[in-house]
C-alpha cells in the first residue's frame, strides 16, 4: 500500500517539474522573476500600481516646514537647534530642519562643455 | 525644395564626423545631455543638459572643395534656459535638467525654440545681430554721454557692420500650470499653439499668452490610490492641427480629437497590442511602458518605444502594430538585475529618418540601432571615441546571447548599463544623425563616394 502511495507522489513530481522546465524554457521573463521573488521575497504582486506610481509622482519631494522652523527658533532663543545626523537622509519627525539642511541648488555659472 | 534621395539601406555607410563635449571620464551631473533636437531645416541642433543650459549648433555651408564633405556643426549659441528652484509650499525641489526641446518652424530672421524643465515651458528668440548704429549724436561710441555745449553739429547714425553676435533672450515664460512633472512638449502644426504633458495632465498654450492654459487632458483619479497609468509622451499630428496623441506607461496610445470635445478624456482612437495572459509577469508592465512617441513625417503612422521594443502604428489600425522590432531581446533574461539597478525604468527615445523609411534608437554600452523598414534589415553601431577618426567608416556591433561568442562580438554580461543612448535624432532631409552618449554628442554623417 504504502508502495503506491509512494509511486503516486513521485509521479506528481515529475509532472510539477516539467512544469517548470517549461515555463523557463518558455518565459525568460517569469524565470527572472521567480529570481526576484526568492531575493525579495516581501515584493507585492502589483509592480506597476499605485506605489510605484506615486513614488515617480513624488520625484523632488524634501521636507523643510518653515513654521516649523520658526517656532522652534522662536521657542529655543539662545539654544542651538538640534541638527540633523549627517547619516539621515531624510529630515523628517522630531527634528527640525534648517534651510542648512537642505543641499543648495544653485544655478551653474559654468558654460556647458559641449561648447568648448 | 530639398529633395529626399531614397538610398539602400545595405549601402548606406555612416561615418564619424564629430564629437562634442569632455573627453574626461569624471562626469558632472550637470554636463549629462538631457535632450537633443535638430530645427526643421536641420541647419540648427540643440542640446539640452541636466545643467539647465542649451547648447545650439550650426551647420557651417557646404565648402565648395570638398562638395562631398557635409558641413560640420559648430557652436553657435549657449544659454542658460532654466534655474534651479525650490518650491517652499510644496517641499519639492525643482530640477533645471532640460527634459525637451521643439523649435518653431522659422517665420522671420530669428530661431524660436521652446525648452522645458519639471515645471516651466519658456520661449527662447535666438536672433543675429550683425550691425550696429554708429554716429549718435548725443553719445560717444563707447556709451558714454557727450556733454551738449560740444555738440555744434547734427549728423544722421548709421548701420555699420560689427562681427556677428547671436543673442538668446527668453521672450515668454510659460509656468505654473503642471503639478506633476512635464515629460513632453509639441508645436502644433497651425504654429499658434503648443501642449505641454505631465504625469497626469495635458495642456493646450497659445505662444502668446502665458498666464493662461487650457487643460486637455485630466487622468488623475478621485482618490490617488486608485492610480494605475500616467502619461509617458505626448505629441500634436504633424499636419492635422486638431489631432494629438498620448502614451501611458501600461503601454496603450491614446488618439485625440480636439473638435470633439473641449477636455478629451475620452480618447477617438485606442492604440493597444493584446497582451498573452499566459505571458505575464512581474515586469510585464514596466517594460510594456512607453517611453517615447512619434509621427511619421507623413502622419501616416507613429512609432513607440518601450523599454525592449521600437513599433510602429498604422493610425488607422488600432488593434497591433504594423511592425515590432526588437531593440535589444537580450535582455529579457536579465530583467532582474536591470530591475535592481533601476535600468528597467530607463527611457529611451526614438526618431525617425527623413523619408520615414528608417527608424533609430538607443541602446546600452553606447549602442544604438536603425531599422531599415523596407530592407527589412537593422544594424548596430557604437558611438565611442576609439571610433572617432575623421571620416572613418562605423563597423557594425554584434552582442552574442548565446554560449559562443565570436571574434568581435560582445557578451551581455560585459556590456557596460551606465553607458546608455537615450536621446537621438536624425537631420529632417539628410543622413546625419546626432547621438547623445552620457555627456558627449556624437555626429555621423552618411559616407559620400
Amino acid at each position: 500500500m504504502s508502495g503506491d502511495n509512494e509511486e503516486t507522489h513521485t509521479a506528481e513530481e515529475t509532472s510539477m517539474d516539467e512544469k517548470e522546465i517549461q515555463d523557463k524554457v518558455i518565459s525568460p521573463e517569469k524565470a527572472e522573476e521567480a529570481k526576484l521573488k526568492s531575493r525579495y521575497p516581501n515584493l507585492g504582486n502589483k509592480p506597476g500600481g499605485s506605489d510605484l506610481l506615486r513614488k515617480r509622482l513624488q520625484k523632488g519631494q524634501k521636507y523643510f516646514d518653515s513654521g516649523d522652523y520658526n517656532m522652534a527658533k522662536a521657542k529655543i532663543k539662545n539654544k542651538q537647534l538640534p541638527t540633523a545626523a549627517p547619516e539621515k537622509t531624510e529630515i523628517t519627525g522630531d527634528h527640525i530642519p534648517t534651510p542648512q539642511d537642505l543641499p543648495q541648488r544653485k544655478p551653474s555659472l559654468v558654460a556647458s562643455k559641449l561648447a568648448g | 525644395m530639398a529633395v529626399v534621395v531614397v538610398l539602400k539601406a545595405n549601402d548606406v555607410q555612416w561615418c564619424f564626423s564629430q564629437v562634442k563635449g569632455a573627453i574626461d571620464d569624471d562626469v558632472a551631473e550637470a554636463d549629462i545631455i538631457s535632450t537633443v533636437e535638430f530645427n526643421h531645416s536641420g541647419e540648427l541642433l540643440a542640446t539640452g543638459d541636466k545643467g539647465g543650459r542649451v547648447v545650439i549648433f550650426q551647420q557651417e555651408p557646404e565648402c565648395k572643395s570638398q562638395p562631398q564633405c557635409r558641413g560640420e556643426y559648430n557652436v553657435y549659441s549657449t544659454f542658460q534656459s532654466h534655474e534651479p528652484e525650490f518650491d517652499y509650499l510644496k517641499s519639492l525641489e525643482i530640477e533645471e535638467k532640460i527634459n525637451k526641446i521643439r523649435w518653431l518652424p522659422q517665420q522671420n530672421a530669428a530661431q524660436f525654440l521652446l525648452s522645458t524643465n519639471d515645471k516651466t515651458i519658456k520661449l527662447w528668440k535666438i536672433s543675429e545681430r550683425d550691425k550696429r548704429p554708429e554716429g549718435y549724436n548725443l553719445k560717444e561710441e563707447d556709451g558714454r554721454y557727450r556733454d551738449f555745449n560740444t555738440v555744434t553739429t547734427l549728423r544722421v547714425p548709421v548701420f555699420r557692420p560689427m562681427d556677428l553676435m547671436v543673442e538668446a533672450s527668453p521672450r515668454r515664460v510659460f509656468a505654473n500650470a503642471h503639478t506633476y512633472h512635464i515629460n513632453s512638449i509639441s508645436v502644433n502644426s497651425d504654429c499658434e499653439t503648443y501642449l505641454s504633458a505631465d504625469d497626469l495632465r495635458i495642456n493646450l498654450w497659445n505662444l502668446e499668452i502665458t498666464d493662461r492654459s487650457f487643460n486637455i487632458v485630466d487622468i488623475k483619479p478621485a482618490n490617488m490610490e486608485e492610480l494605475t497609468e500616467v502619461i509617458t509622451a505626448a505629441e500634436f499630428h504633424p499636419n492635422q492641427c486638431n489631432t494629438f496623441v498620448y502614451s501611458s506607461s501600461k503601454g496603450t496610445i491614446r488618439l485625440c480629437d480636439m473638435r470633439a470635445s473641449a477636455l478629451c478624456d475620452k480618447h477617438s482612437k485606442l492604440f493597444e497590442e493584446p497582451e498573452d495572459p499566459n505571458n505575464r509577469s512581474f515586469f510585464s508592465e514596466i517594460i510594456s511602458s512607453i517611453s517615447d512617441v512619434k509621427f511619421s513625417h507623413s502622419g501616416r503612422y507613429m512609432m513607440t518605444r518601450d523599454y525592449l521594443s521600437v513599433k510602429i502604428w498604422d493610425l488607422n489600425m488600432e488593434s497591433r502594430p504594423v511592425e515590432t522590432y526588437q531593440v535589444h531581446e537580450y535582455l529579457r533574461s536579465k530583467l532582474c538585475s536591470l530591475y535592481e539597478n533601476d535600468c528597467i525604468f530607463d527611457k529611451f527615445e526614438c526618431c525617425w529618418n527623413g523619408n520615414d523609411s528608417v527608424v533609430m534608437t538607443g541602446s546600452y554600452n553606447n549602442f544604438f540601432r536603425m531599422f531599415d523598414r523596407g530592407y527589412r534589415q537593422d544594424v548596430t553601431l557604437e558611438a565611442s571615441r576609439e571610433n572617432s577618426k575623421p571620416r572613418s567608416v562605423l563597423k557594425p556591433r554584434k552582442v552574442s546571447t548565446g554560449g559562443k561568442r565570436k571574434k568581435d562580438e560582445i557578451s551581455v554580461d560585459s556590456l557596460d548599463f551606465n553607458k546608455k543612448i537615450l536621446h537621438t535624432a536624425w537631420h529632417p532631409m539628410d543622413n546625419i544623425i546626432a547621438v547623445a552618449t552620457t555627456n558627449n554628442l556624437y555626429i555621423f554623417q552618411e559616407k559620400l563616394n
